[in-house]
């Protein structure tokens, strides 16, 4: 990789400067800064089976890419991918909801990944991520290029965004109609990380295949 | 112990860029990839049944296509025998004229012009560029937008541009639901800055032609098309699709041009392990089999990633040539940011400043980049006088011209003002003396007080839910005692019924005169041929109101 960790450590942290510099925002999590080094086996998916259509109105799916938390272990600014599923995980139980996660593989796309996991929510509502951190919520009687609230731009999504994804798509579950977490955007994440993503993106589709159903992960931390 | 020298370097922007290498095996590559297919094709009754190394049977849907309509037979066999460096040598050979090369050029195969090109230095580039360009006189285009969506704002920024010297505008929107205020604001404001501005509004692509039908806006240019099968169905789409949607818009008189650009298709996953150039090629082909005038190509918003590799700036520039080869209009990007670094913002415009293109910018932020709403510029409104010294410094003619503040203040003003005649006239939300004078001074959004967001959507929506055209704007004009304006909205819809703006790479003179590469066609042919900057063109360009007057002095 040609990008150098300490011009990326500036980059994150004026990022996470100029979020904490915005109201709403919370203690910002220094979490994302320190996290050069990411734990590789802190998250374990075990597939338990081809995923199944739920029936239950209080769950929401998460549908992962296929590379998260197997062939990549972290995202685009290098949050390991424990943290990130925890942090969604727990924004979804903090309003009472259950979340059930499964992986798919017939696309990398985040719009395929949380439609196919939106039709086997038994509340309809899922979210989509890939393993670069980009992530959607979507919903089952939406097309799939639209969606309910999109984060296009991985760089600038910390965990605390994470966790209230996780919410924002539970309080959707439970016909809500909460306002939509605030999207940042730096017309400097382009220059810095397309490149990388385009990389990334690649190596998560390399993982792509075609036809095979999405799989039901049993998730453990450790 | 660390270096000062190397720590003073880490600290340079163009380090917060991104860089990767080479992967040439899934397409992370700008050109030359030995992955892309070798040149061939065979002619069958005037059908092509092989195309770079695949046979009918082996076509995918681009091929079909691209076989179907994207290459002129008659010729294609002959051509196709020529050695691809002795027709490299062609473009750039001033004795060559541009309609012998485009003769060769539209009759050989995506792979086969991609090896042309290949085969060129930047250099020999920007020569064929110079020669290859449609259009004789090059031309500029600007984005206008807003953080806010403040249309009053929208049409003083336009008014402005227009008096720098943008031919056509491009703007956009925040929340969608704004799209008819944005899309008759840019129309408003440009036409009181200059008459016959072509403008234009890029949402969602059936709202897009929506407008464009309702006669908010005169021309189209976000219709993307992309270079690999899987990518185009990511999209939902076909070439066919696309092909039908270009036909919408002629039908309706509309100018419109297709989108593409280098590395979109490996920025998806799915370039099929060919170079950025090759695929950028097929999106041109299938551009010009959908009978569609012209392209804005040059990476677009994907430049981060021909940039973040060897030589991608070099495709960039191959990406607008190739375009001109196929005859096409070529807006050439240049738009959206790419770099930290300053330098490597300037050295990546030149290569299409210095020869021209049909739009060098697709668009130039005309705006302060915070308020740039397809996620910041090239260029923006702040570098207006670095643009303005480079073409001074160079003598060349990047469609700009400096101007001065008073002419700038009044046009804004009388924009402004117009937007809030027309609003109270169509019973839309108020725009107070307020935001008049407030745009009229502004240089981006923060200089604006906030409007009634909710008021705004509401009178948007039933704007359109009233069935209001064009017809009901130049009424309103009227009415509202601004007559001139009114006469540029009007003339405007009588271009669409006259159709003379769909031929290639038109514009509209202030006298409302088509500027086309059909009546003014590139005739280059070496020194003081083709587009030569005139005496008064010159004294414009070089007129920049802070040099020392030696009489002054």
């Amino acid at each position: 990789m040609a990008i150098n960790e300490q011009v990326l450590r500036d980059i994150i942290e004026s990022v996470l400067k100029e979020m904490s510099d915005t109201p709403d925002s919370g203690a910002a999590s220094n979490a994302v800064a320190t996290s050069a080094a990411a734990q590789a086996d802190s998250v374990k998916l075990t597939p338990i089976g081809d995923a199944q259509a739920g029936t239950a109105a209080d769950e929401v799916l998460i549908g992962l890419a296929p590379a998260f938390a197997d062939s990549q272990i972290d995202t685009i600014i290098n949050i390991p991918h424990d943290k990130v599923l925890k942090e969604i995980i727990a924004g979804i139980e903090e309003e009472g909801l259950k979340a059930r996660v499964i992986k798919v593989y017939r696309s990398s796309d985040v719009a395929v990944c949380g439609h196919d996991a939106a039709d086997l929510s038994g509340s309809g509502v899922a979210i989509g991520l890939q393993s670069k951190g980009t992530c959607l919520i979507h919903q089952k009687d939406l097309p799939q290029l639209s969606n309910l609230e999109l984060f296009s731009q991985a760089p600038l999504i910390d965990l605390d965004t994470y966790r209230a994804i996780g919410k924002n798509a539970a309080k959707y579950a439970k016909g809500e109609s909460p306002t939509p977490v605030p999207v940042r955007n730096d017309q400097m994440a382009r220059p810095a990380y397309q490149a990388r993503a385009a990389l990334l993106h690649i190596k998560e589709t390399q993982h792509v295949e075609k036809g095979k159903k999405p799989v039901e992960m049993k998730v453990s931390f450790q | 112990m660390r270096s000062k020298r190397f720590e003073a370097l880490a600290a340079r922007p163009v380090k917060k860029d991104g860089f990767v290498k080479e992967w040439p095996e899934v397409g992370l590559i700008a050109m030359n990839n030995p992955g892309d297919p070798a040149p061939s094709i065979k002619v069958e009754n005037g059908v092509i049944v092989e195309l770079d190394g695949r046979s009918r049977d082996e076509f995918d849907m681009l091929d079909t296509f691209i076989a179907n309509y994207g290459i002129r037979t008659e010729k294609a066999e002959e051509y196709m025998a020529l050695d691809s460096l002795e027709i490299a040598r062609k473009l750039c050979d001033i004795n060559v004229p541009r309609a012998e090369v485009v003769d060769i050029t539209t009759s050989i195969t995506p792979a086969k012009l991609t090896e042309v090109l290949g085969k060129m230095t930047v250099l020999e580039m920007m020569m064929a560029q110079t020669k290859m360009r449609s259009r004789l006189m090059p031309s500029n285009q600007c984005h206008v937008t807003n953080v806010k969506d403040n249309m009053v704002q929208i049409a003083a920024d336009a008014a402005e541009a227009a008096i720098r010297g943008f031919d056509e505008m491009e703007t956009t929107v925040g929340v969608a639901r704004y799209a008819p205020f944005n899309a008759l604001a840019i129309m408003i404001g440009s036409n009181v800055g200059r008459p016959g501005i072509l403008t234009q509004c890029a949402v969602e692509e059936a709202t897009e032609l929506d407008l464009g039908m309702r006669g908010y806006t005169a021309y189209a240019e976000t219709i993307s098309v992309y270079g690999t099968e899987d990518v185009f169905m990511d999209g939902d789409d076909t070439p066919w699709s696309k092909a039908f949607l270009a036909s919408c818009y002629a039908s309706r008189g509309l100018k419109m041009r297709f989108t593409s650009g280098t590395g979109a298709e490996v920025q998806m996953g799915y370039a099929e392990g060919k170079s950025m150039l090759y695929l950028e090629a097929r999106c041109l082909y299938v551009t010009k089999g959908a009978g569609v005038q012209g392209s804005q190509n040059g990476s677009v918003s994907c430049v981060g990633v021909p940039a973040g590799v060897p030589g991608g700036i070099r495709a960039i520039l191959a990406e607008n040539l190739m375009a001109a080869c196929l005859d096409l209009e070529c807006a050439s990007s240049n738009d959206q940011t790419f770099t930290h670094s300053d330098l490597r913002r300037v050295a990546r415009s030149l290569m299409q400043m210095v020869p021209g293109t049909d739009y060098i910018c697709s668009g130039y932020s005309s705006t302060p980049n915070y308020d740039n709403m397809f996620a910041g510029s090239n260029w923006d409104a702040e570098d207006f006088d670095d643009w303005n010294v480079i073409q001074r410094d160079l003598k060349i003619d990047g469609g700009l011209q400096p101007v001065d503040e008073e002419t700038v203040v009044t046009a804004r003003a009388k924009a402004a003002r117009t937007m809030q005649v027309l609003f109270k006239e169509l019973g839309l939300t108020e725009i107070t003396d307020e935001e008049v004078e407030a745009a009229t001074y502004a240089n981006g959004s923060q200089d604006m007080p906030d409007r009634d967001v909710v008021a705004d959507l509401k009178a948007a929506d039933e704007l359109l839910k009233r069935g209001a055209t064009a017809v009901d704007f130049i009424k309103a004009l009227e009415r509202g005692g601004m007559r001139d304006v009114a006469q540029s909205v009007f003339n405007i819809q009588l271009q669409k019924c006259a159709g003379d703006y769909l031929h290639t790479a038109s514009l509209l003179s202030e006298n409302w005169e088509v500027i086309s590469a059909v009546n003014y066609m590139n005739d280059y042919t070496g020194p003081q041929t083709g587009y030569i900057i005139s005496d008064e063109r010159w004294k414009e360009i070089q007129d920049i109101p802070w040099a020392d007057d030696p009489e002054t002095i």
